[in-house]
């Protein structure tokens, strides 16, 4: 039950934020949306089971479905791995990518900073 | 063939992408190593694939239970025809994309060989493997070199369409695990030998195995979830453009077909789903190619079509219709390919596929307009050539059936092809180029080839031709198109007996299964 509450949560805002303009957030609409997954396959192991799945450790009828497990962290892997490379092409496409303009919306500090250790970098 | 011997098709290029990747790391600027190592790890795979299409046409199912485990447990490697004949043709196409791409200057980054490698690795585990969260890994493998291939080059354009690919994609992939998730849940198993037939007699496993078929409906653009393919396929490189048409969406259409002829037992309780969404995305997708006005566009549009035709073969789930798909399948990914290349050196040669500022060219270009003219003709079906074959098989199974809104409309399509092709044609082949009125600096602002003021691209292009080099590899395809028609009969052994195993996928599943 509360896993299915997770899920439905997580989907909700996920697609939510996919739906928004910007790709910013449609990025944070699919970390949503892979949690949700992530939950989604370990409930598919079974709730009621949650001890170690290691032999010798827990009894084997209490043991959680380690397969499961297994998928998740494998997806995990994947989804973190295409959100850095997302992240990467929202930034890509912007002037200041590579000016060292500051970002629309992002702290002018920061942004300043950044550009003046670009300029002090290297006379090339 | 012994089983063990499966890996070698994921693990070869793999391994090969990996020893580049360093050899560009220690010694910067050896491109040229690229250039012989690529098609070798390719052309090996080419090799493998044709054993085991020796091996498998007698039925056997040569099976790798990976790390040893019992069957059951351990993650399974299998091989039929079907998976053969894939194999095979993926292979190929790799092995004459990149002296393609090479030939355009695609290849200038060091990255693009090892990654159309590890491409080709996750192509190959697609299509071998009987595991359904093994499918999921592979298809992302596949994935992520192709993101990174998609947007290499830059510009604004490109990137615009890189970011709806991946998106996309990202949510394909997304809903295709929370599938394999639910059939886990529901099924115990991801297992597609233990999985067979499940989907037949569980309602509730034949919901979470349509959860991962919608996810791979998106992957192969079947209509109405084609949006993005020709949204993005006609906005990046040529080359890449030209790979994936022949790669990306047929793993989509390898997994559906194999996954409704295993775990759905090919039910007709399902089928007019399949059958409507097919001939919908028949027509629908030429009917969009008719709107369009530039030589990708176009042919993208005609893509869609055509993955129509192939689920139309699976929604008879008949044999003879399913042989007819596999057929149709290796004709098309060839003969697709070598349009898309055509339609890439145009744009490389004279900066533009767009119909109203070519023409003309049958005359600068007549090897490029001859490749050009039979693969369309191949693909609109006419009679000597591979797509006719292909197209006959599919209707008269299709009458077999008692289809016959089908054949009517495998003709009719076919006939708006052929329209669409001779508008290609005469647009950039035969008519001679648009005149532009008053060559006073009027053209349109925007358009940055037309630096000289108006005058049409193919004028302003005097002086040197394609090189022969550069058509070398639509020329094969094309070539290839021609010897599949008038020789058609060993491919028609082949996907004859890939029908007969995926309508009856019995001694795959013991094979898998171990029992």
């Amino acid at each position: 039950m509360t896993a299915a509450l997770v899920v439905g949560l997580l989907v909700a805002s996920g697609v939510f934020l996919l739906l928004r303009r910007g790709l910013l957030r449609v990025v944070l609409g699919f970390v949503l949306l892979g949690h949700a997954v992530n939950v989604l396959l370990v409930s598919a192991g079974g709730m009621q089971r949650r001890g170690v799945p290691l032999l010798g450790e827990a009894d084997a009828d209490g043991a959680a479905d380690p397969l499961p497990q297994a998928f998740v962290l494998t997806a995990v892997v994947i989804t973190f791995g295409i959100t850095v490379y997302m992240l990467a092409l929202a930034r890509a496409g912007d002037p200041g990518a590579t000016t060292g303009e500051p970002f629309p919306g992002e702290d002018a500090d920061r942004g300043g900073e950044a550009a003046d250790q670009r300029t002090e970098g290297g006379p090339s | 063939m012994t089983g063990g011997l499966l890996v070698l098709p994921v693990a070869g290029p793999l391994l090969v992408a990996g020893l580049l990747a360093l050899v560009h790391h220690l010694w910067p600027h050896t491109t040229r190593l690229d250039r012989v190592a690529g098609p070798a790890a390719a052309g090996g795979v080419l090799v493998f694939a044709g054993s085991l299409l020796a091996a498998t046409s007698d039925g056997a199912v040569p099976v790798l239970q990976l790390g040893g485990w019992q069957p059951g447990i351990a993650i399974v490697f299998a091989a039929d025809t079907f998976s053969a004949v894939m194999l095979a043709v993926t292979s190929l196409l790799v092995l004459v994309s990149l002296p393609f791409a090479a030939a355009l200057g695609e290849d200038e980054d060091p990255a693009f060989v090892p990654l159309v490698l590890v491409l080709l690795a996750g192509v190959s585990g697609a299509v071998l493997t009987a595991d359904l969260f093994n499918l999921f890994v592979f298809i992302e493998v596949m994935l992520v070199p192709s993101y990174l291939l998609f947007a290499a080059g830059g510009g604004a354009e490109r990137l615009a369409a890189a970011r709806l690919y991946v998106s996309i994609s990202l949510m394909a992939s997304t809903v295709l695990l929370a599938g394999v998730g639910l059939l886990y849940g529901v099924a115990g198993t991801v297992n597609l030998g233990e999985l067979a037939g499940a989907a037949e007699s569980s309602p509730a496993v034949g919901f979470a195995g349509a959860v991962v078929l919608l996810a791979l409906g998106v992957k192969s653009a079947v209509v109405p979830l084609h949006g993005w393919l020709p949204q993005t396929y006609s906005r990046t490189g040529p080359a890449v453009a030209a790979l994936f048409s022949g790669l990306l969406t047929k793993v989509g259409v390898y997994a559906v077909i194999r996954l409704y002829s295993v775990v759905y037992g090919g039910t007709p309780r399902y089928l007019w789903v399949i059958m409507a969404v097919a001939l919908l995305t028949m027509v629908v997708g030429v009917l969009g190619a008719v709107g369009e006005h530039a030589m990708r566009p176009v042919l993208t549009f005609h893509m869609v079509s055509q993955i129509g035709y192939v689920f139309v073969g699976l929604a008879l789930s008949t044999a003879a219709g399913l042989s007819a798909t596999v057929f149709f399948l290796v004709q098309y990914v060839l003969v697709k390919t070598a349009l898309l290349m055509c339609a890439g050196v145009v744009e490389h040669r004279y900066g533009t596929g767009d119909l109203d500022r070519l023409g003309g060219l049958v005359r600068r270009e007549p090897l490029l307009a001859g490749v050009f003219a039979v693969s369309a003709l191949t693909l609109a079906g006419i009679p000597p050539l591979s797509g006719f074959v292909a197209k006959l098989g599919l209707a008269s199974a299709a009458a077999a059936a008692g289809q016959y809104l089908a054949v009517a409309l495998l003709v009719g399509v076919s006939l708006l092809t052929l329209l669409s092709m001779v508008k290609l044609w005469n647009g950039v082949f035969w008519e001679p180029p648009a005149e532009q009125p008053g060559a006073d600096g009027d053209a349109e602002p925007g358009e940055a080839s037309a630096a000289d003021g108006g005058a049409s691209p193919v004028a302003s292009a005097l002086g040197s031709r394609v090189r022969p080099l550069v058509l070398a590899p639509p020329l094969f395809l094309a070539a290839a198109a021609v010897v599949l028609g008038l020789w058609a009969e060993p491919l028609l052994s082949f996907s004859t007996v890939a029908g007969a195993d995926l309508a009856d996928p019995a001694a795959w599943v013991a094979a898998v299964t171990g029992r």
